[in-house]
C-alpha cells in the first residue's frame, strides 16, 4: 500500500500521526512501497534500510509520543550523510559496502526528533556533478520527465520528494547541489547559511562551501525541517553558536515593503531566454504582491565560476586524499607495495569527474600554482563577497533564475566538463559568500519546472523563507503534481 | 668552526610532543605505551564526513613554549594543511601552522663548551599533529598503529646559526631544558617525545652564499645528530675538494657505521600543497590570553640556578642538578618553601633521594616523598631532633610516605636534649669513675671520650651528643 | 597574463601527487580537459587584487577550541572491523619501501 505524499504536507502527516489516524509503521511502510513502486522510473535511491526503519517506526508507535512535527515521518537521505551501521558511499565505488560507525549531526538531529530514515539517495559521486549521472551506482531521473536529469549533486534526494516516494530528504550543497535539482523537479530547496546546519558526518568535498539543507514540497515544510537540523555543534567548529530562530516566523504571505535586488548579471549570457522571462514573471508577481524591485549590480559575478572551481576542486582534492584503500572502504587487489595500493585503489575506485576536479585541485595548490589560482581565486571570493555585501545594504533580498536552463536530457552534458560547469553560474556565488539561498518553482517552460532563486543576508533565512512563501501561495504551483504522481 | 676551508651551516626542526591529556584535534587520550590503536576513534582515522576540533590546552601549551623561547605569540591563527600520503597520516594531511605560527621571532641562549653564550635564533614554532606509527614486518606487510596520531607537537625551527656539530648538540641539550621548564613535556628522548630533523651545508670561508643542503630527519638522540652532522661535515668537504657538488639529499643516520646513508635525491622542493584548513573555526589570541599563559609558565631552569646560587649558596654543580628536571626543581623548591635548609635539603635531594629513584628505577612524581615531609626531617636533624644517623631511619620511612615527627618519636629515634635529665646521669658517672676526672685533668683527651660513651649507653644511645658534650665538659671544669 | 597551458608532463606529475594513474589516453583527455578549464580560470587575471584580502573561510565562529579533556569513544574494534586488513590490533598495509611517504 502505498501513501500519497503530494496531498498532505508535514503538519497534515503530523497531524494524522497525532489522532491515530495512521501510525508511523503505516506511513513508514507505504514509503518504502511508494520507493518500490517507482524507483525503477526514478532511480531515486541507492539503498534502502526497511528492517531498521520499520523497528524505529514500531518503537515511535509503541512510544506513542508525537509531540515532535517529525515524530513518525519518513525521510531520504542523501548519500554522502554518516549513517551508523547503514552503508554510506557517496555514490562512490570506493566506498562501496562502507558502513560509517557513527552518525552526521543531522541524521542524529533527525533521529531524536522521530524522523524514519527510509534510504540513502543517489547523487553525483562526493557529490561532484551537476546531473546525478557521476554516480557510480545507477542514474536518477527526473521526476518530471524521465529522460531528463533530476539536476546534482543531490539529484537522488529531489527526485525522491518530487516524484512522491518520501515527504521530505535532506541534501547538501556546495554549488548549488540542493538548489538546481530542486529547480529542476520543481520543489523546495534550501542552502543554509555557511555555518548555520553542523557538517558533522557530511562527507566533505569542499569544506569551506559545503551546508546541509532540505528538500520539501513546500515553503513551510522546509522552514520546519532546517529548524530540526540547525544549531551549534560542538563537534564543528565551522559551526555558527547562534541560537536557531523560529524560520517560519515571517510565514504571512505578506512581503508588502520587501524590498528586492534583481541583478542584471543574473540575466546574462547563457540564461534561456524562456527561463528568464518565466522568472520576471515570478518576479513581477512579487513585486505585484507590495515587494519593492530594483536591477542591481553583482559585477564579480562572471567571475565567480572560475574561482569557485579553483577554490572547490582545491579543498576537494585534499579532503579526498583520505580514499586511499588503508583504513576502510575499497583497496584495490594485486598490489604489489604501498604505492601500487594507493595508485589502483584510487585510479580503479573514483570516477572521472572525481579525478577531473582532483587534478584540478592538486594542480591548483601546486608549487608553481598557488598564487596565480588558488590564492587569487580567494581573493576573487572576496570581492564577491563585497559586491553582496553592498547590495545588502540596501536590500532585504534578492532574487533570479536558480539554473540558467531546464533540466537538459540524460547524458547530453556530461562529456562536457566545461558545459556543466557554467550550468552552475547563479548558483556558486552563494556557496562562495556563505549566503542562505532558497530554490522554488516558478512555473514551467516546456512542461519542466523553472526555479526561482532566493538570495538572503547571512543567517537572514526567515525573510529568504517569507518571500519564497509568499510567492508560493500566490501561485499556487504546488498543485501541479508530474505524471508519476498517479501511481501512488 | 668548520672543516679545513668550509664553514659549516646547521638548522634544526625540533618537534617536542606535548603531555596534554587529549589529541590536538580529536578528545582520544595522549597515552604512550597502550595496546596498539586502543586510543584512536573516527578521527583519529580520518573517517569520511568527521571534523577536527583543536584543543585548547594544547594551544597554550604552544605558547608557552613560544613565551619561553621569548616568541612573538601570534595574535591570529588559521590552521594549515600539509598534503602528503603516507600510512600514519590518515588524512593524507598535517594539521600545522605554517602560514599563522603560534610563535615567531624567537631565540635561545646556548652556553657552549668554553662557556661563551651563542644566540641561536628561532624562526618560527608550530602547533602541530604528530603522526601514528608504522612497523615493517618480514612478512611483506606494514602494520599501522594510530595512537600517536594527532598527539600535540610543537615544532622549533632554528635559523641557520648553528655553526658545528658541538654547538647543535648544546643547542638542543638546552632547548630540551628549556621545554622542560615549559612543563608542556618530560622530552623523553627514549620514547621519542623529542625528535630533529637537521639540515646542514657547508661552504668555502668567505662565500656568501650557502652550499646545498642536505636533510636527515626524525632523530631521536642527541648523540645521533652529533655524529651525523660530523660525519657530514666531513663527508660534504672530501666531495667539494674532490670538485664534486652536493646533491639535495635526505639522507638517514645510521648507528653502527656512525655515517649517513641517502634515501632519496630531491628534485626540487617538496610539494606539500599548503592551504589553509577550512575545517578549522581561526584563533584570535589577545593579550589578556597570553598574559594568562605567561603567569602559568613555570620559571626557566637558568633563573633558578642563579636563584640558588646567587641567593642559597648553592654550589653551582649542585644547582646544574637540582635543575636536571622539572619535577625535582619544583620539588626542591617546594621543600625550600616548607622551610628546609637549602643546602642539606639539596643535599638529601642530590645524594640519598636520587639513589633511591635510581636504585628503584622511579620518577620522583612516582615516589611516596613530599616536599613538607623532607622539609620535615630536614628541620629535625637541624633543631637536633635527631641525629644524623638517625635521621637514615628516618629517610627510609618517610620515602614510603610516614611523617618524619611522627615516625622519629614511634620509634624511639628522638634525641634527648634536655639539661636535666643529663646532668644527673653526667653527675652519676662522674662520681663513679674519678679516674677519669683526674686524667681530663692531666690532659688526656680520651679520657671524655670514654665518658662519653658510658652517658651514650646509659641514654641508649639517645643523648644528643653536642649537647651532652658541652654539658660534660662544663660539669668536668666544675670540678 | 599569458594563458595557462599544462602539458601532458605536467598533468602525469600532478597525478603523481595525486596517486593517480592514467593510460596514455586518459592522459591526452585530462590534459585538454585541464587545459579547457584552465582558460576559464585564466579570466581572473583580468581582475585587480593587489591590495583585497584572500577569503579562505566564511566561518563567522572564532576560537571554537575543546577543553583539554581526555575521551576514549572506544570505536578501536569498529574501526579494525571496517578496514580491508587488521591483524593484532593493527592495520595491515603492503610493505612501505625505503624511502616512500614523507
Amino acid at each position: 500500500m502505498t501513501f500519497n505524499y503530494f496531498e498532505h504536507d508535514l503538519a497534515s502527516l503530523h497531524n494524522q500521526l497525532v489522532n491515530r489516524e495512521i501510525t508511523a509503521t503505516e506511513l513508514t511502510e507505504a514509503t518504502i512501497d511508494n520507493i518500490a513502486n517507482t524507483d525503477e522510473q526514478l532511480q531515486a535511491f541507492i539503498s534502502t534500510n526497511p528492517d531498521e526503519a520499520l523497528a524505529q517506526a514500531k518503537l515511535i508507535d509503541e512510544k506513542g509520543n508525537f509531540d515532535n512535527v517529525l515524530t513518525g515521518i519518513p525521510v531520504g537521505l542523501k548519500d554522502n550523510l554518516a549513517t551508523k551501521g547503514i552503508q554510506t558511499t557517496g555514490a562512490s565505488h570506493i566506498l562501496e559496502g562502507f558502513k560509517p560507525i557513527y552518525n552526521a549531526t543531522v541524521v542524529e538531529k533527525l533521529s531524536n526528533s522521530g524522523a524514519v530514515s527510509v534510504g540513502k539517495t543517489n547523487m553525483d559521486e562526493f557529490a561532484m556533478g551537476g546531473s546525478t549521472e557521476t554516480s557510480y551506482y545507477k542514474k536518477t531521473t527526473n521526476a518530471w520527465d524521465h529522460s531528463k536529469v533530476p539536476g546534482g549533486s543531490s539529484g537522488g534526494s529531489a527526485s525522491a520528494v518530487a516524484g512522491g516516494q518520501v515527504p521530505f530528504a535532506l541534501g547538501s550543497d556546495t554549488g548549488g547541489s540542493i538548489r538546481q535539482p530542486a529547480a529542476f523537479n520543481g520543489i523546495v530547496g534550501m542552502k543554509p547559511t555557511y555555518g548555520r546546519v553542523s557538517r558533522w558526518g557530511l562527507f566533505a568535498m569542499a569544506s569551506s562551501l559545503d551546508q546541509i539543507g532540505p528538500f520539501t514540497r513546500t515553503v513551510k515544510d522546509n522552514a520546519t525541517v532546517l529548524s530540526a537540523i540547525a544549531g551549534f555543534d560542538a563537534h564543528d567548529s565551522t559551526a555558527s553558536q547562534r541560537e536557531v530562530p523560529d524560520f517560519s516566523a515571517k510565514l504571512t504571505g505578506d512581503v508588502k515593503g520587501l524590498k528586492i535586488a534583481v541583478p542584471k548579471e543574473y540575466f546574462g549570457e547563457g540564461i534561456d531566454p524562456k527561463v528568464a522571462k518565466q522568472v520576471k514573471a515570478a518576479i513581477a508577481q512579487l513585486e505585484a504582491l507590495g515587494a519593492t524591485v530594483d536591477e542591481v549590480s553583482l559585477p564579480h559575478t562572471k567571475y565567480g565560476v572560475a574561482a569557485y572551481y579553483i577554490i572547490m576542486s582545491s579543498e576537494a582534492s585534499s579532503n579526498l586524499q583520505r580514499y586511499d584503500g588503508v583504513r576502510y572502504g575499497f583497496r584495490a587487489d594485486d598490489v604489489k607495495n604501498l604505492e601500487d595500493l594507493y595508485v589502483k585503489t584510487r585510479s580503479e575506485g573514483f570516477g572521472d569527474e572525481v579525478k577531473r576536479r582532483i587534478m584540478l585541485g592538486t594542480f591548483s595548490l601546486s608549487a608553481g600554482a598557488y598564487d596565480a589560482f588558488f590564492k587569487k581565486a580567494a581573493k576573487i571570493r572576496t570581492l564577491l563577497i563585497e559586491d553582496f555585501n553592498k547590495v545588502f545594504e540596501k536590500y532585504d533580498v534578492i532574487v533570479g533564475p536558480t539554473a540558467p536552463t531546464v533540466a537538459y536530457g540524460l547524458g547530453e552534458e556530461v562529456d562536457d566538463p566545461t558545459a556543466m560547469y557554467l550550468a552552475d553560474v547563479l548558483t556558486i556565488p552563494v556557496n562562495l559568500a556563505g549566503l542562505p539561498g532558497l530554490s522554488v518553482n516558478a512555473g514551467f517552460v516546456d512542461g519542466l519546472p523553472v526555479g526561482l532563486q532566493i538570495i538572503g543576508k547571512p543567517f537572514d533565512e526567515e525573510t529568504v523563507y517569507q518571500t519564497g512563501y509568499a510567492y508560493e501561495q500566490a501561485s499556487h504551483l504546488f498543485d501541479q503534481h508530474p505524471d508519476i504522481a498517479k501511481k501512488y | 668552526m668548520g672543516t679545513g676551508n668550509f664553514e659549516t651551516t646547521i638548522g634544526l626542526e625540533v618537534h617536542v610532543e606535548m603531555q596534554t591529556n587529549s589529541k590536538l584535534l580529536s578528545p582520544s587520550p595522549v597515552h604512550y605505551g597502550d595496546e596498539p590503536n586502543e586510543n584512536t576513534n573516527v578521527i583519529d582515522f580520518g573517517y569520511p564526513g568527521v571534523l577536527p576540533v583543536a584543543n585548547k590546552g594544547a594551544l597554550e601549551y604552544g605558547m608557552r613554549v613560544a613565551l619561553a623561547l621569548h616568541a612573538t605569540v601570534s595574535p591570529f591563527i588559521r590552521w594549515d594543511r600539509k598534503n602528503y600520503f603516507y600510512p600514519d597520516n590518515p588524512k593524507a594531511y598535517q594539521t600545522t601552522q605554517s602560514q599563522t605560527p603560534i610563535g615567531t621571532n624567537g631565540y635561545l641562549d646556548v652556553t657552549l663548551e668554553d662557556g661563551t653564550v651563542k644566540r641561536v635564533r628561532i624562526k618560527e614554532m608550530h602547533v602541530e599533529e604528530d603522526a601514528g606509527k608504522n612497523t615493517h614486518g618480514s612478512d611483506g606487510y606494514s602494520y599501522v598503529d594510530l595512537n600517536r596520531q594527532g598527539t600535540p607537537l610543537i615544532e622549533i625551527v632554528s635559523e641557520p646559526d648553528i655553526a658545528s656539530p658541538e654547538e647543535a648538540y648544546a643547542y638542543l641539550e638546552q632547548l630540551r631544558q628549556a621545554v622542560l621548564f615549559t612543563g608542556v613535556s618530560e622530552a623523553k628522548m627514549q620514547e621519542g617525545q623529542m625528535r630533529a630533523d637537521v639540515n646542514i651545508s657547508i661552504r668555502p670561508y668567505g662565500s656568501d652564499t650557502f652550499g646545498t643542503k642536505v636533510e636527515m630527519k626524525n632523530i631521536n638522540s642527541f648523540n645521533y645528530v652529533r655524529n651525523a652532522l660530523i660525519f657530514e661535515e666531513k663527508r660534504q668537504a672530501e666531495v667539494l675538494r674532490a670538485g664534486g657538488e652536493i646533491r639535495q639529499e635526505t639522507r638517514r643516520y645510521d648507528e653502527p657505521t656512525k655515517s649517513t646513508i641517502l634515501m632519496r635525491v630531491k628534485e626540487g622542493a617538496d610539494d606539500y600543497r599548503y592551504f589553509p584548513e577550512p575545517d578549522l573555526s581561526p584563533v584570535v589570541i589577545d593579550q589578556t590570553w597570553i598574559d594568562e599563559v605567561a603567569a602559568s609558565l613555570p620559571k626557566s631552569a637558568g633563573d633558578r640556578r642563579n636563584h640558588y646560587v646567587n641567593d642559597l649558596g648553592i654550589e653551582p654543580y649542585d644547582a646544574e642538578v637540582l635543575t636536571q628536571t622539572l619535577a625535582m626543581a619544583n620539588f626542591y623548591d617546594d621543600t625550600i618553601a616548607a622551610g628546609a635548609d637549602p643546602k642539606r635539603a639539596a643535599n638529601y635531594l642530590i645524594g640519598d633521594v636520587n639513589a633511591y629513584m635510581n636504585k628503584h628505577q622511579v620518577e620522583l612524581q612516582d615516589t611516596e616523598l613530599t616536599p613538607e615531609h623532607l622539609a620535615g626531617m630536614v628541620k629535625l636533624i637541624e633543631d637536633g631532633t635527631i641525629s644524623t644517623k638517625q635521621a637514615k631511619q628516618v629517610f627510609e620511612a618517610i620515602m614510603t610516605g610516614e611523617e618524619p615527627e611522627t615516625f622519629a618519636k614511634a620509634h624511639g629515634l628522638v634525641q634527648l636534649s634536655d639539661p636535666d635529665v643529663l646532668l644527673a646521669w653526667i653527675t652519676e658517672v662522674l662520681d663513679n669513675n674519678p679516674q677519669s676526672i683526674e686524667d681530663f685533668k692531666g690532659g688526656k683527651d680520651r679520657a671524655t671520650g670514654y665518658l662519653i660513651g658510658q652517658l651514650m649507653k646509659m641514654s641508649k644511645g639517645q643523648a644528643n651528643p653536642s649537647v651532652l658534650n658541652k654539658l660534660l665538659l662544663a660539669e668536668l671544669n666544675k670540678r | 597574463m599569458a594563458e595557462t597551458t599544462i602539458t601532458r608532463d605536467e598533468v602525469a606529475h600532478v597525478a603523481g601527487l595525486a596517486k593517480l594513474a592514467f593510460n596514455d589516453a586518459e592522459l591526452d583527455q585530462f590534459t585538454t580537459q585541464l587545459s579547457d578549464i584552465l582558460n576559464i580560470f585564466d579570466t581572473l587575471s583580468e581582475v585587480g587584487t593587489d591590495n583585497v584580502d584572500p577569503t579562505y573561510s566564511v566561518t563567522e565562529t572564532v576560537n571554537h577550541l575543546r577543553d583539554d579533556v581526555a575521551d576514549n569513544w572506544g570505536q578501536k574494534q569498529e574501526l579494525l572491523d571496517n578496514a580491508p586488513l587488521a591483524a593484532a590490533g593493527l592495520i595491515k598495509v603492503p610493505a612501505i619501501l625505503d624511502g616512500e611517504g614523507e
